[in-house]
């Protein structure tokens, strides 16, 4: 593959996987869950491990671990009464741990900062498929999930499954991380999530302005820290992050001005 | 919402509550309950903290299940609820304008419209502005607006001034008192503010953990009842507002 449409592939990629996890962000922040995409992004280490040995595709060995580690986190929640974020802690140092037992050091810096810059057609056409999915089902859990957010009572009263809602929210969580796996590396997921959500609550004095600068800003970063990429060939998923915070800062100043 | 599956005795009530317990684990928290609320009375529960007030409002909406007794409702009654702890601190940090708030329960269009005129608000000026940015009084005008949506006949409220600023709080009870006169509603309402029972109430529900009594408020609020209820002696003094 020429380095243009290379660049289109990891670019193309970028903008969607990261669109869709700052639209989901945008729930996730509501919920007080962005932190919950960085131990889930840990615990993907041992699939990205796997992936990274046997030489096929990070996103696909990340999945089924975080599946099953929310499931755990799901399940200790209901045996220990531990608060959750001890939980999380606990299942996100195994993670980490167990991967590091079975990767060699050398290979490694995929799953820490992603290898977006690498991907092919197939790859990137699948991302675009699930990452569509991801925003359209966000879409239609949204204004559910808001209510349950206000309150989990009032949702219920008005016939809303909470369950159901709450599994579907987290399922899409799952697939998100995955795919950040992909474009940040396993350590940077919860900033794909949280950061565009937080930077569009700086600026949206509506929930539609929330929802879509979410999105924006999340497929924004990409564009950005793949085009930095592209000059100076720094890891292109340090890059999108930093972009990402860099946006935020900028949000900050703005909010202040139109006090 | 319609809620409950027995069925009433006596027409002229809304609901029969018969021999109701709801236990937590092994815990009982509300034992062997029975009580009954006529259509377009004006209900109080009152209560100390941990009596079970909230566990029984919610056991009536069917979010917790009895373990045993039956909870009878009015056939096709229609219920608003406002749920406790929904005070401007938790909504303020949703980034939803009013309409979009309204919206989160269908209410749309010229439905929100009415409904925040009909509680004093100018639709005009609020339907757009985002709930932090909202006054006080304003707040709880949406929340009484939000809880009459879908034409309710029985509003159940759980400490609805709770976290609420003291100077704001009259608002929210005045409405109910001006709904519950002008549409005919049955109002159950849990509050720790005895003046409030005093004044709007036409019926009291008291429960503790060792007894339960459903009165007329000049009857609950006589000292010695209420030193039994809460186990300590509170002294109520008639405001003339």
């Amino acid at each position: 593959m020429n380095m243009t449409s290379q660049f289109f592939l990891s670019l193309l990629s970028g903008v969607f996987i990261g669109g869709a996890a700052g639209y989901l962000g945008a729930l996730m922040l509501q919920k007080r869950m962005s932190l919950a995409a960085g131990p889930l992004g840990h615990l993907a280490f041992p699939g990205v491990a796997l992936a990274l040995i046997y030489g096929f595709n990070m996103s696909l060995g990340a999945f089924p671990f975080i599946i099953l580690g929310i499931f755990f986190i799901w399940l200790l929640e209901i045996k220990t009464k531990l608060p959750t974020e001890a939980l999380t802690a606990i299942i996100f140092a195994s993670g980490v741990a167990i991967a590091f037992l079975f990767l060699p050091i050398e290979e490694a810096e995929a799953a820490l900062v992603g290898n977006i810059t690498t991907i092919g057609w197939q790859e990137a056409l699948i991302i675009v498929c699930l990452s569509l999915a991801v925003m359209a089902i966000t879409k239609i859990i949204f204004p559910k999930m808001m209510l349950i957010n206000v309150s989990e009572d009032l949702a219920r009263t008005e016939g809303v499954n909470v369950k159901k809602y709450n599994l579907v929210y987290l399922l899409l969580v799952a697939v998100i991380v995955a795919l950040g796996v992909k474009l940040v590396g396993a350590l940077l997921t919860a900033a794909l999530v949280a950061v565009p959500a937080a930077t569009a609550r700086n600026l949206s004095a509506s929930g539609r302005f929330y929802a879509i600068f979410s999105f924006a800003f999340g497929a924004l970063a990409p564009i950005i820290g793949l085009v930095v990429f592209a000059i100076t060939a720094l890891p292109a998923g340090i890059l999108i992050i930093l972009a990402s915070a860099a946006l935020f800062l900028i949000s900050i100043f703005i909010r202040k001005n139109y006090e | 919402m319609s809620a409950g599956d027995a069925t009433l005795k006596n027409m002229d009530n809304i609901l029969e509550v018969k021999n109701l317990t709801v236990k937590f684990g092994h815990e009982k928290v509300i034992d062997n309950l029975s009580f009954k609320i006529k259509r377009g009375e004006f209900l109080t529960i009152v209560g100390p903290n941990g009596s079970g007030k909230t566990v029984l409002l919610r056991s009536l909406l069917g979010l917790l299940p009895a373990s045993r007794g039956e909870i009878a409702w009015e056939k096709n009654a229609r219920i608003g609820y406002l749920p406790q702890g929904l005070t401007q601190l938790k909504v303020k940090s949703l980034p939803l304008t009013v309409g979009e708030f309204l919206r989160l329960k269908n209410i749309n269009g010229g439905k929100a419209t009415d409904l925040l005129e009909l509680v004093g608000l100018d639709s005009e000026d609020v339907l757009g502005k985002r709930i932090g940015n909202l006054s006080g009084g304003q707040f709880q005008r949406m929340l009484v607006a939000w809880a009459l949506a879908g034409n309710p006949d029985v509003l159940l409220f759980d400490e609805p001034t709770a976290g609420i600023d003291v100077g704001g709080e009259k608002t929210i009870y005045d409405l109910l008192y001006k709904f519950w006169q002008k549409k005919k509603l049955t109002v159950v309402l849990i509050t720790h503010d005895l003046n409030i029972v005093y004044k709007y109430s036409t019926s009291v529900l008291c429960m503790s953990k060792s007894n339960v009594c459903q009165a007329s408020p000049k009857e609950v609020l006589l000292p010695e009842i209420l030193e039994g209820l809460y186990g300590m002696p509170i002294k109520f003094y008639k405001h003339n507002h």
